[in-house]
């Protein structure tokens, strides 16, 4: 199994997070707004802390209430994306990219930085600042960031939620090749129908 | 050009000031942080005391320092028997009435911009592979730095221009604690003190000219692009 998850979180009245199994590939968390999505998200990746549960992923346990594991963002080794793509806006593009692979042990490095410029496009963006980017292009920036870290596991939390419809095609490919080329688990979340059939090999329902 | 004393005035207010103002930004920051950030009781608290010195008379803010460090005071007395130190009408404890008087002014300045950097910002630098120094450093530190670089300036003007908790706590000694503002205040007492006065009055315009120069000039190489106007 590459994702076991199962966890809880009490927001006063809300109860939020899922249980769910998966194997390799692409999996898909779909679920209308509001649903808990990107706090299940947050949790996986360690920037929420849940009530209580379990989290496996690839083999590696991050988090387990009753053995008292709860391995911090940055030991998770999780390459994730965001809706807004949250480039850092004081850095290049190219220090943007280079952000997690400069702190990625050298064995975790399954991306260079050439080849990760070339797959996803972006080389004429290198010495641009964040602002000057278009939706679309920071949201390949911030795809290519993720990867370069070196993650055992991607999320991606609706990262074309913020882009036009050409854009968003753009991106879709980009994902179906990183789905298809690397050979890295992905957990995709989203509410749109149409983008989990085209790309998930399995569909988590989130209520 | 200036007379030795006029120079000596000079050095004299620059050394009270930059060494005011060098040793309270960590402390100004770190309230900063804790207001901006921090969820404790007694916060409240906290944020009144240190903006005190805003609200209350100069005057009286001198004649605390003089309760603290004074001969017999708590703070003073434990300072002079266990290290030797005696802060009254000496030019460190006019360093410190001009450190508590910035003190607000820089941990507002401070706190704005901290609040201003997206916490979410912290949480990518944590996927990514940063712990939580890195994060700081790399991430919030740089993104608040117009906040610290204008909380440098403000203090460095106020504590330049600082004259009452001054002048109540280490007094109005030559060479020791006169201050720039100290110096026009004792020329004006003096018949005949005009063209002192003009004369110092004119040197703090241009110290303070000099200091918006610099922080322009800084905040334009620290933010790289236009839009990073300190004041």
């Amino acid at each position: 199994m590459s994702f076991e998850v199962d966890v809880e979180l009490r927001r006063g009245e809300r109860r939020l997070g899922g249980c769910f199994s998966a194997q390799d590939g692409l999996v898909a968390l779909f679920g209308p707004s509001g649903a808990g999505k990107t706090s299940l998200l947050d949790m996986i990746a360690g920037l929420v802390r849940p009530d209580r549960g379990r989290i496996v992923i690839a083999g590696t346990v991050l988090f387990d209430s009753e053995a008292g594991v709860d391995l911090p963002p940055e030991r998770r080794a999780c390459g994730y994306v965001f809706q807004d793509g949250r480039l850092f806006p004081h850095r290049r593009v190219r220090e943007n990219l280079l952000f997690g692979w400069k702190l990625a042990p050298p064995e975790r490095r399954w991306l260079d930085l050439d080849v990760a410029v070339g797959f996803l496009g972006i080389g004429h963006l290198l010495e641009r600042m964040p602002r000057t980017l278009s939706g679309g292009e920071a949201q390949r920036v911030a795809i290519g960031r993720a990867l370069l870290s070196g993650p055992r596991f991607l999320l991606m939390d609706e990262p074309l939620s913020s882009l036009d419809r050409g854009r968003r095609e753009e991106i879709l490919r980009v994902i179906e090749r990183i789905r298809a080329e690397l050979d890295v688990p992905i957990l995709y979340v989203s509410h749109d129908r149409s983008e989990v059939d085209r790309l998930a090999d399995r569909v988590v329902e989130i209520a | 050009m200036l007379t030795p004393e006029e120079f000596a005035i000079i050095v004299l207010s620059l050394k009270v000031s930059g060494v005011a103002i060098a040793a309270v930004l960590p402390l100004a920051f770190a309230l900063a942080w804790l207001l901006a950030r921090g969820r404790f009781p007694g916060k409240l608290l906290l944020d009144a005391l240190v903006h005190l010195p805003l609200v209350v008379p100069p005057v009286v803010t001198g004649w605390l320092l003089l309760l603290a460090f004074g001969k017999s005071g708590p703070v003073g007395q434990v300072l002079e028997q266990w290290f030797g130190v005696t802060l009254i009408f000496r030019w460190t404890g006019a360093a410190l009435a001009a450190a508590v008087m910035a003190l607000p002014l820089m941990v507002r300045a401070i706190r704005l911009s901290l609040e201003n950097v997206d916490p979410r910002l912290e949480g990518v630098a944590r996927t990514l592979g940063a712990g939580p120094w890195r994060t700081f450093a790399s991430v919030t530190l740089p993104l608040a730095l117009p906040g610290v670089i204008a909380a440098l300036v403000l203090g460095l003007a106020r504590s330049i221009g600082e004259f009452g908790a001054t002048i109540t706590f280490v007094s109005n000694i030559p060479g020791e604690t006169r201050t720039l503002p100290l110096a026009i205040y004792t020329a004006l007492q003096v018949p005949g003190g005009e063209v002192a006065v003009t004369r110092l009055a004119l040197i703090s315009v241009a110290l303070s000219l000099g200091a918006l120069a610099i922080s322009e000039w800084l905040s334009r190489r620290s933010g790289g692009n236009g839009d990073g106007h300190v004041l």
